[in-house]
């Protein structure tokens, strides 16, 4: 039995129509919507641990300012995101709290390590570039605020897939050891690269309910082969060897095929047993901690002031 | 002598024309309380169907960022050129990212 409400929702969702914090929304619809942004919100700020790892050894002061700019946008990102999951009704502290405990999930790529400063230029280049194909697919949800988000992320993200394929153009073009060193971070990047897609459709537990919401526009899959047939150019390009041998155009269906991924690890890396999983999130935990010192001053200072206006006021 | 509008507060005016889209703001109008600013906006701003919602907020309330110091409030960002992605220059065949 469908109430007046679940219809009108309906209606609203299969005329394209966006739909509004105060609208009425079913819980799951609500519940899912919260789940896949606040994940999203916590890549973009977990995100910026792997980088922050180079800023203080990037190899010029050109290439330390861009990062510094680029690790500031993924900030950015996080607020955009956690201020539009905040319409639904979650307050950003309960977000953070799921994050730490590990309830809330963020991109099992940011659990890879970022050995050398070839990794730097191949996260822009090839993370940022399959967020990107994601998020482009997004700025069509269905919910408003995100939607909203997206299309504002898009407009700024290019410049991040930009700079890193400009750096690995770099190195790919240089010494022999700086082509090796570009290697050897796509050979290590590619695959959990293509791994952000999620699992396949048909392993994917919230892909059916999220497509007929239209929360997701595009399948898992279809995403993922996206990105891998716009690489094989990118690759070529830098003169790199692809790390996929199985990679060939199909001439019938009018994409690359490729090889499987190693979903053995996908999963571990998910479920907690990544290079990093531990440190990203006792950093993010203390990063906050100490972070604490500045919150309660800006609490002081509000407080002092409004004791100072008051008694102006008296 | 004071006037009526003199009297009643400013309220500035915030119109969403489609679901999916921003609340832009159209103009303001006088009105004693919310409820109210929000029935003249619809009869003033909204006569021909022009939104699907609208935002009224006390024009006190508003903090702006003033003109004047434009100059140097945005200066930081004026020699950035490289968070721009027409900073970078790619290969033709790649340069569609």
């Amino acid at each position: 039995m469908t109430t007046p409400q679940e219809e009108n929702f309906m209606r609203k969702i299969s005329a394209e129509e966006k739909i509004e914090p105060k609208d009425w929304m079913p819980d799951a619809y609500r519940k899912n919507l919260i789940r896949q942004i606040s994940q999203h919100a916590h890549s973009e700020v977990i995100g910026m641990q792997p980088e922050g790892n180079w800023l203080t050894r990037a190899p010029s002061l050109r290439r330390k300012a861009i990062l510094l700019s680029k690790i500031q946008d993924e900030a950015g990102h996080g607020l955009y995101l956690y201020s539009a999951c905040e319409t639904l009704g979650i307050s950003r502290s309960e977000m953070i709290e799921q994050l730490q405990s590990g309830a809330a999930k963020y991109s099992s790529i940011f659990n890879y390590p970022t050995l050398t400063w070839a990794d730097v230029g191949a996260i822009g280049w090839l993370v940022d570039g399959a967020a990107i194909v994601n998020q482009v697919s997004l700025q069509r949800t269905s919910y408003g605020p995100y939607s909203r988000g997206m299309i504002r992320i898009c407009k700024e993200e290019s410049f991040h897939q930009r700079q890193g394929y400009e750096a690995m153009l770099a190195l790919a073009k240089g010494s022999e050891g700086q082509k090796a060193m570009a290697q050897d971070a796509l050979n290590r990047f590619y695959w959990p690269a293509l791994m952000m897609f999620g699992p396949h459709d048909s392993e994917s537990a919230h892909s059916q309910k999220s497509m007929e919401w239209k929360i997701k526009r595009e399948t898992n899959d279809d995403l993922r082969q996206k990105f891998v047939d716009q690489t094989v150019k990118q690759i070529e390009v830098l003169g790199l060897e692809h790390p996929d041998k199985n990679i060939k155009w199909n001439e019938e269906r009018g994409h690359y095929d490729s090889s499987d991924l190693n979903w053995d690890e996908f999963w571990s890396v998910i479920n907690g047993n990544g290079h990093c999983n531990r440190q990203r999130v006792e950093h993010h935990v203390a990063a906050h901690d100490e972070g604490e010192w500045v919150r309660d001053a800006i609490t002081a200072y509000n407080e002092k002031k409004r004791a100072k206006n008051a008694q102006h006021a008296a | 002598m004071t006037t009526v509008t003199e009297k009643l507060e400013l309220f500035e005016v915030f119109v969403r024309s489609k679901r999916g889209l921003d609340h832009k703001h159209v103009g303001s109008l006088h009105a004693e309380d919310h409820e109210q600013a929000l029935e003249y906006a619809r009869d003033c701003y909204t006569r021909r169907s022009e939104g699907v919602s609208i935002w009224v907020v006390k024009s006190s309330d508003i903090c702006a960022s003033q003109e004047d110091d434009a100059d140097c409030f945005y200066d930081p960002s004026d020699d950035k050129p490289y968070r721009h992605a027409t900073y970078y220059v790619l290969p033709d065949p790649v340069n569609n990212m």
